[in-house]
């Protein structure tokens, strides 16, 4: 059945090389934990990409009862996790798949340290995947002020704070991120978008670069 | 000039000083496609840092304890301000520290650590001094910085009527 329907496609848009293009590669024996156990430290880039379709997910089931609003917010996120099935769960996947995805992408940014695979041809990969770190920790940073109880509000304050001590822009990046001369009603509007539209693309395009650099490239050879 | 030469120049291929039609169209096509770029983009930015640009709020003065009750132990007095935030507007609640200084002058400090803005309490740790739990943080009376944070705490402008204080806006600290 399902043979036929691919049979039917593949017969009109000839889909198989495209298909062997993305998915059909050989894994090297040495990043193969069949071969060598300790070849499991190279599973974390598939891991951090794991858990960042887990955030997606879930964050875009979120939406459907988040309300960005500061009269509302806490309500519609206290809503969603106590009386909508399986809330807590969705939620759950998102409060605790936020902390994994970093922590993910950080034993993988170790590999590639300790592999010296940032070396010459890939220098440009170690670069996107420092953009991709710093797009996470934007989505991180953002999206816990979302909740917009006393931790999210006062997490966000001394945030803030931080960013505008930088040196000549800290004043400008703080009124941009906050909108007003307090956390309030336009911030939590702000970190909204940027939170479910202004970094969730541009990490999309960066790990589309990633990946393409990765098949261009191919995996870095045994130590 | 004879004959000949005038054949000559006549015949001698013009030097074409317009641009090619390859030259217009690239220019005409980048020129209306940069336009119709910028003229989407730009609103756009221009969208993002209105807060950036838009006008300082005014603060307007609050009436917050009377004159006579002041000492020169700085004592937290609370008070509203109406803020506007966005489409939002509201009643804000806000604290200082109000004090006399040793000129005899009343002054007013603002609780927002200069380290990363938690908010400072007096005299919890030490008996002449603002202390900031997150850090630990330490200010004089004056809210001159002894550890940790960058700078002194910011002051509020002060107003005397009729006995009573009244405080304003924020600004740097004056004092130290
Ligand atoms: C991949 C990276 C992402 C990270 C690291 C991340 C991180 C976070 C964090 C830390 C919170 C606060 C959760 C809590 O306190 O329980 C949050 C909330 C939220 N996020 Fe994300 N997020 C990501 C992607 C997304 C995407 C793609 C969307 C939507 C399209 C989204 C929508 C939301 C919503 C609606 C909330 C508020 C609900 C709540 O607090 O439970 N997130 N996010
Ligand atoms: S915020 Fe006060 S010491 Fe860090």
């Amino acid at each position: 059945m399902f043979k036929a329907i691919y049979n039917w496609i593949d017969e009109r848009l000839d889909i198989t090389p495209m298909w062997r293009d993305i998915a059909d590669h050989e894994v090297p024996e040495h990043v193969n934990p069949a071969h060598h156990f300790s070849a499991f430290v190279y599973c974390f880039g598939g891991l951090t990409f794991f858990f960042t379709v887990i955030q997606i997910l879930s964050g875009m089931f979120l939406t459907m009862y988040y309300v960005p609003d500061i009269q509302n917010a806490y309500y519609s996120v206290d809503y969603l996790q106590h009386q909508v099935a399986f809330g807590g769960i969705v939620r759950g996947l998102h409060h605790w798949g936020a902390s994994l995805v970093i922590v993910m992408m950080f034993l993988h940014a170790l590999r590639v340290f300790f592999t010296g695979s940032y070396k010459h041809p890939r220098e440009m990969n170690w670069v996107v995947g420092m953009l991709l770190f710093f797009v996470m920790l934007g989505l991180g940073f953002t999206g816990y002020l979302l909740p917009w109880d006393n931790k999210a509000y006062f997490a966000t304050k001394v945030g803030i704070e931080i960013a505008s001590t930088i040196p000549w822009i800290g004043d400008d990046i703080k009124m941009l991120l906050q909108g007003g001369d307090t956390p309030g009603a336009v911030t939590l509007a702000r970190f909204f978008a940027i939170h479910v539209f202004f970094l969730p693309g541009a990490l999309l395009t960066l790990l589309a670069v990633h990946f393409y650099m990765i098949r261009k490239q191919g995996i870095s050879g045994p130590l | 000039m004879d004959h000949d030469q005038q054949q000559e120049s006549a015949h001698a291929p013009a030097r074409r000083r317009e641009m090619t039609r390859r030259q217009f169209l690239s220019y005409t096509l980048g020129g209306a496609g940069a336009f119709m770029v910028g003229g989407t983009i730009l609103p756009m930015i221009r969208f993002a840092i209105d807060p950036l640009l838009a006008e300082k709020q005014q603060g307007e003065f609050v009436k917050v304890i009377e004159a006579s009750k002041v000492t020169s132990e700085p004592q937290p007095v609370e008070f509203e301000v109406f803020t506007v935030d966005g489409w939002h507007e509201s009643k804000r609640k806000m604290r200082a520290f109000v004090a006399r200084g040793d000129d005899g002058r009343i002054y007013a400090l603002s609780p927002v650590c200069k380290h990363l803005g938690c908010t400072v309490d007096w005299a919890t740790h030490d008996p002449n001094e603002f202390f900031c739990p997150c850090h630990g943080a330490r200010y004089t009376r004056d809210g001159e910085v002894l550890a940790v944070a960058r700078g002194p705490l910011d002051e509020y402008e002060v107003r005397e009527e009729n006995g009573w204080v009244y405080l304003g806006s924020l600004k740097p600290n004056s004092r130290v």
